[in-house]
């Protein structure tokens, strides 16, 4: 019993963190919070289901298409969601225009879609079995990636640091002559590959199922909530503190009693500590 | 200003209340016709369009408090379903006597109200601590937990199976009679908001949403306002939720959908913030959009959403931005500013008569900086006091620890006996100590004499409930804000612009502006953070007229600024800092001839 609450808990908190920082990409270099990543992640097992089951293609196949699509979703979010909000004196106007556009894609993908979770194919098979299923250690590999990857994006290559410096502070990278918007098109674009693949590994847990956005949406959140904006290893902590915490609430209270311990806790905890356990301090007011 | 220039609309519309005749009646004009089409519904014979019009009036009840929270407040409060939720049940429930012997139905809806108005300030606490994304993201939580909830609580609600909704008492019973219910229930919620937009309250919350910073100084309570909105917009929205509950006949968990918290939030944007109007128009047309267009209906969730984009992007000032028309109204040109001091007497006499406020041995650092290193400085009634020193000297931190926006890491800062420190900022203003800002914090989309009537809110006694019925003191409480209001005006020289929008003034303008809202206060104390910078130097030699007669009324004045004229023209002390040390204080005289202040700072 407590391999599968660790087996489970561990492969959704790696589908949570993973969110977290899709979240956290974004943010760094717009100082947006975008309502879309979680419908990335739910994109992200819906066209896994697309390419792999419905259209039959080989799964290293679907995973570029899936991820070349969350990618250009990211930038659409840019474009659409992000750039006229910036341009505009009231810049909190974000937290609706992205909501607009995620409720635009989740309405889309009901529709067009199905509104019922659909199958997501089996990708590598035959290859461990219970707890070692790759259901659940998929999320945890493509966590594991991602970060070691985002990492030596940062520490090793031009775009990395460039991608650190505006995160930093954009007015200094646009003054070292940095093309501070094409860098946020392409976090996003990054950002947006990093939600699909949460929605393609976690695909088997998850389903494809087009009302995953909001609940990753929110499950996503909390991580970043908590660790504070922009920190990706606050991020990855706790989103895998969070599955452990969800699926054995799930598993000694039951499903909504673990929901609304999940709630409680993130209230509390933030109404603490407003900036998250490792955030910064607020800026000044006056 | 003559009628015409009036805004005829939300918000401003209620200025006009104040007016007899025809103001009052053009701000009325709109919400009338909309009250005519909605009578005269159910005389078209088709119970279809009656069911509609009765969903509309219902679904308004919930957003006219929404209203108050996310246009007014700015709170983005987008989960608002959950508190229609709990209304639907409550009443039903209490109704039905599945757990408590069964009550009258509209005693039940009452009871609903206040189980509303509970949860209200439940969903709306994070907002005390949380920003903006954080609040939006604990209201959508609230709403699914609370579905959840419903769901798994069988023996109560019913859970997937539902419960019946109350059935309303005669002559309430039939189509026409429940229509007309909640069609009385609109108006009177309409008119409850109106009130409150027009009281010190609406200003108050409007002033948080766009100068948070600006309320504070004038002693607006932020949590003791919001809890109380969110009390009412909670008791609003779940009277709505039971009547929801009676239309709807049976409801279950799945009737709250997501998609119903977004047509109320969109309802209030697509209307535009600050106005009652709008959103009930926005509340209207969302309501009857998808049945206008019956194919569309599937894809009702999509075209909200788009309408929500487009108006971010394009209109951020929704429906009242359009039918505003007054707002394009240029303003008169050539315009200069003329105090007029004589108004000042009049303002001030019966404010406060209190001890000095002296500052010993404060400290403050941020980080490794030390902003102030040391200080003692006195501020005597009836005088004007000088801070001067070059970037970075501590002036602006020195006047925003006396008024309670950074706390010292030592020493003492006390009004008279009184110990300062540990009363929070927005206690300041009761105490006579007013301030303004460096950069003018102003509520741009209010009139001039709004944001003046901010200043006075210390001195206003109506409770939001009595704003909320227009009872007495509220009546007497806006008369006499608006009265002084005009009196500040006068005063600074702005007379003449009551009802332009701040946004719309010049930069000195809005200068002086931030004195007039200060000087609502009845101020013992005025500190002023560089009121000269940007002003012309005829303005600057008119501002210093000004600031002597304030002091000439026993205020004591506490002036940082950059231009070594006017502090050395109006000062009767000086103090100059230098690296948050005090440099040299004394007269003005004996300032200018001060050595290490010369080679330092004034030049030769």
């Amino acid at each position: 019993m407590l391999a599968s609450i660790l087996a489970s808990g561990l492969a959704v908190g790696a589908v949570y963190a993973l969110i977290g920082i899709t979240y956290n990409t974004m943010f760094s270099t717009s100082r947006v919070m975008s309502f879309t990543a979680g419908q990335l992640g739910m994109l992200g097992g819906v066209l896994g289901s697309l390419f792999g089951l419905r259209l039959g293609l080989p799964w290293p196949l679907a995973l570029l298409l899936t991820l070349a699509a969350g990618a250009l979703v990211g930038v659409v979010t840019e474009f659409v969601a992000v750039r006229p909000v910036l341009r505009s004196l009231d810049q909190h106007l974000y937290v609706l225009s992205t909501l607009a556009l995620a409720l635009m894609l989740q309405q889309v993908t009901a529709i067009t879609w199905s509104t019922e979770p659909q199958p997501f194919p089996r990708l590598l098979g035959g290859f461990g079995e219970d707890v070692l299923d790759e259901k659940f250690w998929l999320p945890v590999a493509a966590c594991a990636l991602v970060v070691a990857g985002l990492e030596l994006l940062y520490r090793r290559t031009l775009v990395g640091h460039a991608f650190l410096a505006v995160a930093e502070d954009n007015f200094a990278a646009r003054a070292l002559g940095l093309p501070e918007r094409r860098l946020r098109v392409m976090s996003f674009a990054l950002a947006g590959a990093v939600g699909a693949l949460a929605g393609y590994s976690g695909g088997e847990l998850l389903l494809a199922f087009f009302a995953n956005g909001p609940h990753l949406n929110f499950y996503g959140f909390i991580p970043v909530a908590l660790g504070g904006l922009g920190n990706n290893r606050g991020a990855v902590i706790g989103g895998l503190v969070l599955g452990l915490f969800q699926q054995a609430a799930n598993f000694a209270v039951g499903g909504i009693f673990a929901s609304v311990a999940v709630f409680t806790m993130f209230i509390v905890v933030l109404l603490a500590a407003p900036q998250g356990l490792l955030g910064s301090a607020t800026a000044r007011r006056v | 200003m003559n009628a015409p220039s009036r805004r005829a609309l939300g918000a401003r519309s209620e200025a006009a209340a104040e007016r007899p005749g025809a103001g009052r009646l053009a701000a009325a004009l709109p919400f009338l016709l909309v009250l005519a089409a909605a009578a005269a519904v159910p005389l078209a014979g088709n119970d279809y369009w009656t069911l509609i019009a009765t969903r509309a009036a219902i679904y308004w009840i919930l957003v006219s408090g929404l209203n108050l929270v996310v246009g007014f407040a700015g709170q983005l409060a987008i989960g608002y379903v959950a508190l229609l939720l709990v209304g639907a049940y409550t009443t039903s429930v209490l109704a039905a006597g599945t757990v408590l012997p069964p009550v009258p139905a509209l005693a039940a809806l009452a009871c609903a109200g206040g189980v509303g108005a509970l949860f209200g300030v439940v969903v709306g606490l994070p907002a005390l601590r949380l920003r903006t994304f954080y609040f939006a993201m604990t209201t959508l939580g609230f709403a699914t937990i609370v579905t959840q909830v419903a769901l798994a609580w069988q023996d109560v609600t019913g859970g997937g199976v539902g419960i019946a909704g109350p059935e309303m008492p005669a002559p309430f019973e039939t189509r026409v009679g429940f229509y007309g219910f909640c069609l009385g229930g609109a108006v009177l919620c309409t008119w409850m908001t109106l009130n409150v937009a027009g009281s010190r309250h609406g200003r108050a919350l409007v002033a948080l949403r766009d100068a948070d910073v600006a309320a504070e100084a004038v002693g607006v309570s932020k949590p003791r306002l919001l809890v109380a909105v969110f009390l009412f917009a909670g008791a609003v929205a779940a009277v709505a939720g039971g009547l929801f509950a009676s239309l709807q006949t049976y409801i279950t968990p799945d009737a709250f959908t997501f998609d119903l918290s977004l047509l109320f939030f969109i309802a209030v944007l697509i209307g535009g913030r600050g106005s009652v109007l709008g959103p009930l128009i926005g509340t209207v047309v969302l309501t009857i959009l998808p049945e206008v267009a019956a194919p569309l209906a599937a894809w009702s969730t999509f075209l909200y959403a788009a309408l929500l984009l487009v108006i971010v992007v394009a209109v951020p000032g929704g429906i009242a931005d359009l039918l505003d028309r007054a707002r394009r109204r240029p303003l008169p040109a050539g315009r200069t500013i003329a105090p007029r001091p004589a108004a000042l007497a009049e303002l001030i006499a019966g404010g406060h008569r209190p001890a000095p406020i002296a500052l010993e041995g404060v400290r403050l650092s941020f980080g490794a900086v030390r902003a102030i290193d040391g200080l003692d400085l006195t501020l005597r009634p009836g005088s004007v006091h000088g801070l001067i020193g070059p970037n970075g000297s501590g002036k602006t931190t020195t006047l925003n620890v006396i008024s309670g926006y950074y706390r010292p890491q030592a020493g003492t800062v006390g009004l008279g006996p009184r110990p300062l420190l540990d009363a929070p900022r927005e206690a300041r203003a009761a105490l006579g100590i007013a301030r303004t800002f460096q950069t003018p914090r102003i509520v741009g989309e209010a009139s001039v004499i709004e944001n003046v009537m901010l200043g006075g809110g210390v001195r206003a006694r109506a409770t939001l409930a009595e704003s909320l019925l227009a009872l007495p003191r509220h009546r007497a409480d806006e008369r006499a804000l608006r009265e002084a209001a005009r009196l500040a005006l006068r005063a600074v020289g702005l007379d003449g612009l009551d009802d332009a929008r701040a946004g719309r003034l010049q930069h000195s303008e809005l200068r002086f502006l931030e004195i007039a809202r200060a000087l609502m206060i009845r101020p013992a104390f005025l500190l002023l953070d560089e009121p000269a910078a940007g002003l012309s130097a005829h303005e600057i030699k008119r501002l210093g007229i000004l600031i002597r007669a304030v002091a000439g009324q026993g205020v004591g004045v506490l002036l940082v600024e950059h231009h070594a004229d006017l502090i050395f023209d109006i000062c009767h002390e000086v103090t100059v800092l230098n690296l948050g040390r005090v440099l040299a204080s004394g007269t003005p005289a004996e300032i200018r001839s001060h050595k290490e202040v010369v080679s330092a700072y004034l030049g030769a």
